[in-house]
């Protein structure tokens, strides 16, 4: 009896063992990216790499954000994120309040149909988008990134459909007794109750909009409407060999998404996986 | 549908007062008839109204640009002028004529090949080792997942110098240990699986799905395969991995789909080099339409991408009724 539990033990010990050591080479690139982001020209490119520099050059950051219009191309993302995101969470509900709560006809039939068009790839739609976008004179303005959000896209869709219904129906009838139509169970009883996944659809979208580089790629020319994904490949082309300055402007980039999912991470872990229960 | 009809006889004129203007006259079934049809279009009305910002978004922004891009891509257009009709010659040339058509399709097919199971195979054992950790696992589960917040060209920035041939750690690391150096990404026969180990540093998103499927796996079934003297690698493999089919459906579905469509860590990267071993299918299609202008080239080699990514999603699915196993109480929430 002894000898078995020492011998659980062991294992539990060894498994804890292999997971610390698979999470430090997971953070690893991160570590050596703030790393290199502080240190001295002279310490990069040494024949033995150390990951904790001796010598700190806090000023890379700074000397970096400003070697190229940085603050430019963030407030163009901010926009971008600040303008789409609200639409992106409010449509998405909306949309998944129909599919969950109203019995129109061909629902069912339409649901799949909105699954089905996750399946588009974006080489079909951005040639088209890019024609008209030009003629309607979007090239060039933060619309093309702004829009396709807006609109409520399928995963969003379908993480807010799982999400309502599982939220009991008790509570639109008795609604529905005292008088409330449609409009205002979704915004005063479904809506306020969706909290917890319209922040992970929040946080989704801000992530995915932050790191978005074909969108702008594609629909922008004009650097003074780069967002910061295409102003820090600029950065990347202009100085090839600066380690440090393009490490402390990617330490900058990740430094939105990682503290929003600090702060929501138990919502936005919980979140996801609504999206593996059936189906 | 059901639950409307019951809902309908049990209170049937509450929830509007011109139906209960309508209940005092006449018959008992016509009015009920009617105010059953009229609350048909109400519903009707109602579901339009709520599912019209994904259907104004899908007319404008997927519907309409796909027909365009299938109209076009029986022409020749450099969007300077109008589309000269040239019938299927695009969809022939691409087929016939064009050596880095097929250069991509073989990229790309090698990168979702192996990608993808990859992903799936690390994406579990990560989760299991997860769901062992006796400690901490939320924290664990977080630090995971982290890195599939950092995607595109910031991705890229940190791996190309990870891997930089001369002083990146990894190449450091190798040396340690008395391998040789590996040209991560300019060597033409390794370019590719690195892109594809730099992918696979997102692995976190899929494992955090597979992690609460794990923990949703009822403990009881462990216990009778215990009875039955099951060791663990028969108990993973006959119990863990046919209850967390669904999730691996799902992620096989999802990654394949984009996969299919990656480009961004190639583009910033690699450029599709060295020799053109990372050219993949999203780049000839981008090099085409955004660099050349071929529009109509371009949107017919997009579409033949489509209608691959649709019959590989549709095979995967028809597939999945002889591996995939669904609980039948429902449960898992």
């Amino acid at each position: 009896m002894h000898a078995l539990e020492s011998k659980k033990r062991t294992q539990t010990v060894l498994f804890f063992a292999l997971t610390v050591l698979c999470a430090a080479a997971f953070l690893f690139p991160i570590a050596w990216m703030l790393s290199t982001a502080v240190k001295a020209p002279e310490d990069i490119f040494t024949a033995k790499p150390e990951l904790i520099p001796t010598n700190w050059q806090l000023h890379n950051f700074a000397d970096a954000w400003n070697a190229q219009p940085f603050g430019r191309f963030l407030l163009n993302t901010l926009i971008v994120v600040g303008v789409s995101t609200p639409f992106a969470m409010l449509s998405a509900t909306m949309v998944a309040f129909g599919f969950a709560r109203i019995n129109f006809w061909g629902r069912n039939a339409l649901f799949l149909f909105v699954i089905g068009t996750m399946v588009i790839p974006w080489d079909v739609t951005a040639i088209p988008l890019y024609i008209q976008y030009n003629k309607m004179g979007l090239i060039n303005t933060l619309w093309p990134m702004i829009l396709p959000g807006a609109f409520g896209s399928a995963f969003f869709i379908f993480l807010a459909r799982q999400f309502i219904m599982g939220v009991p129906r008790d509570l639109d009838e008795a609604a529905e007794i005292d008088g409330c139509n449609r409009w205002q169970i979704y915004w005063s009883i479904i809506l306020p109750l969706c909290r917890p996944i319209v922040v992970v659809i929040g946080v989704f979208h801000f992530v995915w909009c932050w790191n978005e580089f074909l969108t702008p790629l594609i629909f922008i020319n004009d650097q003074s409407m780069y967002t910061l994904p295409l102003g820090i490949n600029l950065f990347k082309n202009a100085f090839n060999i600066e380690y440090e300055k393009l490490m402390a402007v990617s330490c900058l980039s990740v430094l939105f998404p990682a503290t929003l999912f600090y702060f929501t991470q138990n919502l936005i872990l919980g979140g996801i996986s609504l999206s593996g229960v059936k189906k | 549908m059901k639950l409307t009809g019951e809902r309908m006889l049990g209170f049937p004129f509450s929830s509007n007062r011109g139906d209960d203007n309508m209940a005092q006259s006449g018959s008992e079934l016509a009015p009920m008839k009617r105010s059953f049809r009229r609350k048909r279009l109400r519903e009707n009305a109602a579901g339009l109204f709520f599912i019209s910002p994904w259907l104004i978004g899908f007319l404008l922004l997927m519907f309409g640009p796909m027909v365009f891009s299938l109209g076009i891509s029986f022409t020749e257009w450099n969007m300077v002028g109008s589309p000269k009709f040239i019938g299927l010659e695009n969809y022939i040339h691409m087929f016939t004529s064009d050596p880095f058509y097929f250069k991509s399709m073989i990229v790309t097919f090698k990168y979702v090949f192996i990608m993808v199971p990859l992903q799936v195979v690390f994406a579990i054992l990560i989760a299991v080792l997860l769901n062992r950790a006796t400690y901490g696992i939320k924290f664990f589960r977080s630090i995971f997942y982290l890195p599939s917040l950092i995607q595109g060209v910031t991705l890229a920035l940190i791996f190309s110098w990870m891997l930089n041939d001369d002083f990146g750690p990894v190449n450091y690391m190798l040396e340690l240990v008395g391998l040789p150096r590996v040209h991560w990404l300019t060597d033409p026969n390794v370019a590719l699986y690195a892109l594809i180990f730099i992918a696979l540093w997102g692995v976190g998103s899929p494992m955090v799905l597979y992690l609460s499927a794990l923990r949703s796996v009822s403990s009881e079934y462990y216990e009778a395969a215990d009875m039955d003297g099951a060791g663990p690698i028969r108990k993973f493999f006959n119990i863990t991995i046919p209850l967390i089919t669904p999730t691996i459906l799902f992620n096989i579905l999802t990654s394949l789909i984009s996969a299919f469509q990656t480009i961004v860590l190639a583009f910033v990267l690699t450029g599709g080099g060295p020799a053109n071993s990372t050219y993949f299918y999203s780049l000839h299609v981008y090099r085409n339409a955004f660099t050349h202008f071929k529009m109509g080239y371009a949107s017919a080699m997009a579409w033949v991408m489509f209608v691959l990514i649709v019959l590989l999603t549709g095979l995967v699915l028809a597939s999945s009724k002889y591996w995939v196993h669904y609980e039948d109480d429902g449960g898992g929430r």
